[in-house]
């Protein structure tokens, strides 16, 4: 049986960790594509990174259904710890979740698995965070939208690799769709869904 | 007995997570109002509850914090709010356009240029556009669902029709990043040019009505007009008496009961920085001099 005490440990400072990472979070959606760093330190659970760490601790409470992938459920560890930390429900239907924690994202579901939302509700729709190889290195991905003066480049090794074909149904399901949080390391990228590739290149 | 104590910028951690993630899905929808469940605060609605909300989430220790009432620094409700996050954050405070990290604004944009980095919030008191054109929440929100925004253009033609132009002066409806018909909040139309294309972040929030809604920084944001009555500017037709600005836009300051008047910035950080650096208007008082006591 798993105690308390074997759990990570969430953040040191509840509020001022939150309100950091917070901002982190809303910078990277203000301008999607750009890299922010997350310096608010917590315990991680197995398999996850910690920016997913700490945006889970900022962002999830009892109000928001999570849904984990195979890779986040493979031990019990990442759902004891949101259920300790956040008292946030896990739940196995991906299409009700709040938020989606991805931590192997080259067997992500294909994203209609998830929650849309609806065209008077946009906002009841999942954001999948994702855990990726690199956000600094790999392919060229350039892209435009709102947020974005003109156009932007990103650097990443992503998961899946057809991550922004997969993307493209947000244009056709405006103002329904998914927003995505990119996550390596402390590193996070937001490509919400008005974000559009343009080119990518290697 | 202690002093009682807040929790760092009043709001407790959960109500912050549930307004952090309305803020979010703000941004990713620009223009769409975004429902939260907006708490009561220590003062009442009308006075910024919204806007209050909205920068108690997002504020940190490192902000500087500006707000402003009809452009003034210097009004209660500006004093009040300032003081309000002075007192639960401990944020450092300014009156300065460019130094400020976090803006909190009623009814007015600054006329200096934000920058990159910035986020602006606006108190906003009826946060639906459709509001006094449809009454039920159940039509205006299929209406912004389906893009049907026929009836805001009925409105702005009746404008035309009855009064030769469009008369609609603040409050003027917005569509946001070619998709949603939004309310700039009741702003002079004088500032709708400014949200297009700008560089800071621009969140709105609505206490009374549990909205909050965004538009990203470099977003397209159109006033609502017609090709043969396109959308105009206003200002007063004079420069400002106290710093001789041309550019800004002018409060009306009635000084007798026979008939006078002048004409001053809105903008009090603006108007005031000018003087600093030299401009004079019709009715500047000579400078300024700091008298020394005893």
């Amino acid at each position: 049986m798993t105690t308390v005490t074997e759990l990570h440990a969430g953040f040191a400072d509840k509020v001022l960790s939150a309100q950091s990472t917070f901002r982190s979070v809303m910078d990277a959606m203000t301008r999607p594509g750009s890299v922010q760093r997350v310096t608010a330190a917590a315990g991680t659970p197995a398999g996850m990174m910690r920016g997913a760490a700490a945006i889970a601790l900022t962002l999830f409470d009892h109000d928001t259904p999570i849904w984990l992938d195979a890779a986040m459920s493979a031990t019990p560890d990442v759902a004891k710890w949101l259920n300790f930390h956040a008292s946030a429900p896990v739940v196995a239907v991906s299409s009700i979740a709040s938020f989606a924690l991805v931590g192997d994202a080259k067997n992500l579901p294909a994203l209609d698995r998830f929650a849309f939302g609806s065209n008077e509700y946009p906002d009841r729709s999942t954001t999948l965070i994702l855990q990726v190889e690199s956000l600094t290195q790999g392919p060229t991905f350039e892209m435009r939208g709102p947020g974005i003066d003109g156009t932007t480049l990103l650097q990443a090794t992503l998961q899946p690799r057809d991550l922004f074909q997969r993307l493209t149904i947000n244009e056709a399901l405006f103002p329904r769709g998914i927003d995505v949080v990119l996550v390596h390391d402390d590193l996070i990228v937001a490509i919400p869904r008005t974000t559009r590739l343009v080119a990518s290149g290697a | 007995m202690n002093a009682p104590a807040y929790n760092f910028a009043y709001l407790d951690e959960q109500t912050k997570r549930m307004i952090r993630r309305a803020i979010l899905k703000a941004i990713a929808i620009p223009g769409y109002q975004v429902p939260f469940a907006s708490r009561e605060m220590p003062m009442p609605y009308g006075w910024g509850t919204g806007g209050v909300q909205v920068t108690a989430a997002i504020l940190g220790p490192q902000d500087v914090l500006k707000v402003i009432d009809q452009g003034s620094d210097d009004t209660t409700n500006a004093i009040s709010i300032r003081k309000f996050f002075g007192k639960t954050a401990g944020v450092a405070t300014t009156t300065a356009t460019s130094d400020a990290t976090v803006i909190q604004t009623r009814h007015r944009i600054p006329e200096a240029p934000l920058h990159a980095g910035q986020v602006l919030v606006y108190q906003v008191p009826i946060p639906e556009p459709l509001r006094f054109l449809e009454p039920r929440e159940t039509e205006t929100r299929r209406m912004h669902a389906l893009g049907e925004y026929g009836l805001m253009h009925v409105k702005l033609y009746e404008d035309i029709a009855r009064f030769g132009h469009i008369a609609t002066s603040y409050a003027y409806p917005v569509k946001v990043n070619a998709r949603y018909v939004m309310d700039p909040s009741p702003t002079p139309k004088f500032d709708n040019p400014k949200m297009d294309n700008c560089p800071a972040l621009q969140l709105f929030g609505a206490g009374r009505e549990k909205r909050i809604y965004a538009i990203p920084p470099h977003t397209h944001v159109v006033s609502l007009d017609f090709e043969d009555h396109p959308f105009t500017r206003y200002r007063f037709d004079a420069p400002c008496a106290l710093c001789g600005a041309g550019d800004s836009y002018l409060d009306e300051i009635v000084t007798d009961d026979k008939g006078g008047r002048m004409f001053v910035c809105s903008d009090t950080d603006y108007c005031e920085s000018r003087q600093l650096i030299g401009h004079r208007g019709s009715e500047s008082a000579a400078p300024h001099e700091e008298r020394t006591h005893g």
